[in-house]
């Protein structure tokens, strides 16, 4: 193991070194691109000169200033431009003779209408302690393996029809496939409505609506394993409306109301076509200064529980996030404080389990590399409420570039039974393709 | 332990709801200001140029962030959704956080391809499209071309005419008087074009580098060469091997500018510039840059101010 740990190291200390035997090539590149700016240099001053020769020998008076007709098409035509200086004249000019100048970038013809294609692939190791009480590994909760391919995203994202676009997200676990996300947006509702069709992460909290790749960890708070459906979270298929709400001015509120068929993970389970869940989320933002803000959430889950139609599950939340990025220098240095309570209340017998879990985090960039973390966290287990586990975690994350990263979690944990977990985690991950932005 | 008609009647409530949605027609707006928000600075001083006081404008970014790194705030939500018109850098400058903001933005008007999206990156001269494959390894290209074409005053006289356009299609009655806006608009620019070229005239063929590829529409127009780049691809920090090839390439070609944008970290320009005896001149390249720069005008003024004060300091 220690040999394991010690190849590992080696990897990450000797990343930078690939990065930096890289960068060897733009030399060569940047030679002919120079020559080629120098010809380009030559080229247009010889153009200019005679540019300067034609304006000496036969003064033109300045072209009027053309005023586009009403309705006219949206791209300006070569031939109504009028360019204002002689050597941008001479630019237009000069191709206008042999062919008509393109503005405009590129095209994709090559993708058109293909969606969006991307794959994140998630490969994670452990090494140290686990320690899992029987309990919770007979939960399936059991301890990580030394090395996995944990998770291959496979996201397909493209705009349906003049009213709707629509996201699937494929995730290839060594369990096998599943759907992890596929829905339609809909996103030219009247009224400022948003809807969302399909199978989707509900809008309970915040730690539940994000992927994977996106979380400041390897792992997830106990608090979601404990009380909200594990890595998965509450992720069913069902319908979804979000509105902007009014509110006072500078403050920014969202309500958002779910439906869903009501089997998420061990949180919901249906018994019967009628024991739908549902989700509610109300979240109130406000910018406090250009460089900061602060966003808190306010959730609601029921459902029926695995023991049946007649028992219920209901699911309080509390979340609040603080930012702060100095916007001129967004790319060095940022900061993200986070913290979510979670309050189950499980029917079952004999008695309801009330439950309690939350977590702390807090991430800092230290530079455009770097970022280092924490997190506390603390649950009650939903079907036993009175068994609390707790822990910490600390976490350096390195980014050789916005598509990959590497992510070392030291992490310990204290079982309500009584043991104590002492684990290094460490995760790559890497992107390859057109992955679409999350929402903030 | 209760049924569960609730969520049922809320579900078949949903439904409705959006049955309803898909086939309702547009409600036609009240004839007012046009609502413009726009990606960045630039596009929105061009905006309020030809749009004057029958438009209202709004930028998401600030001049003086990185305009690829935004964070797609909620609050820019609340501007979105009231938005007559959305006006974007294209190129995938933003791709990064305008789509989802617009998703979410509640705002049928405002999607891409309808009426109130206008893509700017239609109407300029594009530089540096890529030919061939086009993979990560390049670093973080636009595979569509470079983005920062509003730093040729050519191009932000073709912008403005494309907005110019854009509007008057939209509030037709208005069209006479954003044509005369851009009329007036362009005689000042090319006015104050042939000022700012005769200035530059003196420095044609002048060497530099930059940290990063912002600048080619920049430096084509105004007849100045970049030899290289602080970072050693788009979007890779600097490397010191990197950075040792600068200074080698720097002092065999005397070259001696760096231009660095304001959202930069200046240690390792400033580090080339010991080595080099060059200048590092942080210039801005968006309105609103430094609190002097507040419309396009001013944004040449002010970086050619700048780099004419360089160039004569190193000469």
């Amino acid at each position: 193991m220690k040999k394991f740990a010690l190849l590992c190291s080696a990897c990450l200390l000797t990343f930078p070194g690939v990065v930096v035997a890289q960068s060897q090539d733009p030399a060569k590149v940047n030679t002919e691109d120079r020559l080629k700016s120098l010809e380009e240099q030559v080229k247009m001053l010889e153009a200019e000169v005679q540019a300067l020769k034609a304006v000496q020998s036969a003064p033109a008076s300045q072209p009027p200033e053309a005023a586009a007709p009403v309705g006219a098409p949206e791209t300006p035509s070569p031939a109504s431009y009028i360019p204002s200086t002689p050597q941008a004249q001479e630019a237009v000019a000069a191709p206008a003779q042999s062919q008509a100048p393109t503005y405009g970038g590129a095209t994709g013809m090559a993708k058109a209408l293909n969606p969006d294609i991307s794959v994140i692939g998630d490969f994670l190791g452990a090494t140290g302690a686990s320690n899992v009480p029987p309990a919770l590994v007979a939960a399936g909760r059991g301890p990580l393996p030394l090395l996995q391919l944990h998770e291959s995203e496979v996201g397909l994202q493209a705009i349906v029809d003049p009213y709707a676009r629509a996201d699937f997200f494929l995730s290839f676990g060594e369990e096998g496939v599943n759907v992890e996300e596929g829905y339609i947006t809909f996103t030219s509702l009247p009224g400022g409505f948003v809807a969302k069709v399909g199978k989707m992460r509900s809008a309970f909290g915040k730690v539940n609506t994000l992927h994977n790749h996106v979380l400041p960890w390897t792992d997830r708070p106990l608090m979601t394993d404990s009380l909200v459906g594990g890595e998965d979270g509450i992720d069913d298929a069902g319908i979804s409306v979000t509105r902007i709400l009014p509110a006072p001015r500078g403050i920014f509120l969202e309500g958002t109301a779910q439906v869903f068929r009501g089997d998420s993970g061990d949180v919901f389970k249906t018994s019967q076509r009628s024991d739908a869940s549902v989700v509610g989320h109300l979240r109130a933002y406000r910018d406090l200064t250009e460089s900061s803000n602060l966003d808190v959430g306010f959730s609601y889950a029921r459902g029926h529980n695995d023991l049946g139609s007649a028992f219920l599950t209901n699911l309080y939340g509390i979340d609040a996030t603080f930012h702060w990025t100095p916007l001129r220098r967004t790319i060095y240095h940022n900061f993200v404080g986070r913290t979510e309570f979670v309050w189950s209340r499980r029917d079952q017998l004999p008695t309801q389990q009330r439950a309690f879990g939350f977590y702390t985090s807090g991430d800092y960039r230290l530079s455009r590399r770097w970022t280092v973390g924490g997190r506390f966290d603390r649950s009650g287990r939903a079907r036993t409420a009175n068994l609390t586990d707790d822990g910490f975690s600390g976490v350096l994350t390195y980014w050789p570039s916005e598509f990959s990263q590497i992510r070392g979690q030291y992490r310990f944990t204290r079982y309500a039974e009584g043991m104590n977990a002492n684990e290094l985690l460490f995760q790559f991950q890497f992107s390859l393709g057109a992955h679409g932005a999350h929402p903030f | 332990m209760t049924s569960f008609s609730v969520p049922l009647r809320s579900l078949a409530g949903f439904l409705v709801l959006i049955a309803f949605a898909v086939g309702c027609p547009r409600v036609a707006r009240a004839a007012g200001k046009i609502k413009i928000v726009t990606a960045t600075s630039d596009l929105a001083s061009l905006a309020q140029e030809v749009g004057g006081d029958h438009v209202e404008v709004e930028s998401i970014a600030r001049g003086y962030q990185d305009p690829h790194f935004v964070e797609a705030k909620p609050s820019f939500l609340l501007k979105l959704r009231q938005a007559d018109l959305v006006i974007t850098v294209g190129l995938e400058l933003e791709i990064g956080w305008l789509p989802p903001l617009i998703n979410q933005s509640g705002n049928p008007r405002i999607q891409p391809n309808s009426a109130g999206y206008l893509d700017a990156s239609q109407f300029a001269e594009i530089l540096e499209k890529p030919t061939g494959v086009v993979t990560r390894a390049m670093g973080d290209v636009h595979p569509f071309g470079n983005p920062h074409y509003w730093l040729d005053p050519e191009n932000g006289r073709r912008v403005a005419q494309g907005i110019t356009n854009k509007l008057a299609a939209m509030h037709p009655s208005d069209a006479a008087y954003f044509n005369a806006r851009f009329a007036d608009f362009s005689k000042r620019l090319t006015e104050a074009e042939k000022i700012w070229d005769a200035e530059m005239q003196p420095y044609h063929g002048r060497k530099a580098i930059t940290y990063h590829r912002s600048w080619p529409n920049f430096l084509k127009h105004f007849g100045l060469v970049s030899v290289a780049e602080v970072e050693p691809r788009p979007g890779i920090p600097p490397t010191p091997s990197h950075t040792l090839e600068l200074i080698n390439l720097m002092k065999r070609d005397g070259v001696k500018i760096i231009l660095v944008e304001p959202y930069f970290d200046l240690k390792t320009p400033n580090a080339i510039a010991r080595e080099t005896g060059a200048q590092v001149v942080v210039m801005p390249p968006s309105v609103g840059g430094e609190k002097e720069i507040t419309d396009y005008f001013k944004l040449f003024d002010y970086d050619l101010a700048l780099l004419i004060k360089a160039f004569k300091a190193t000469q």
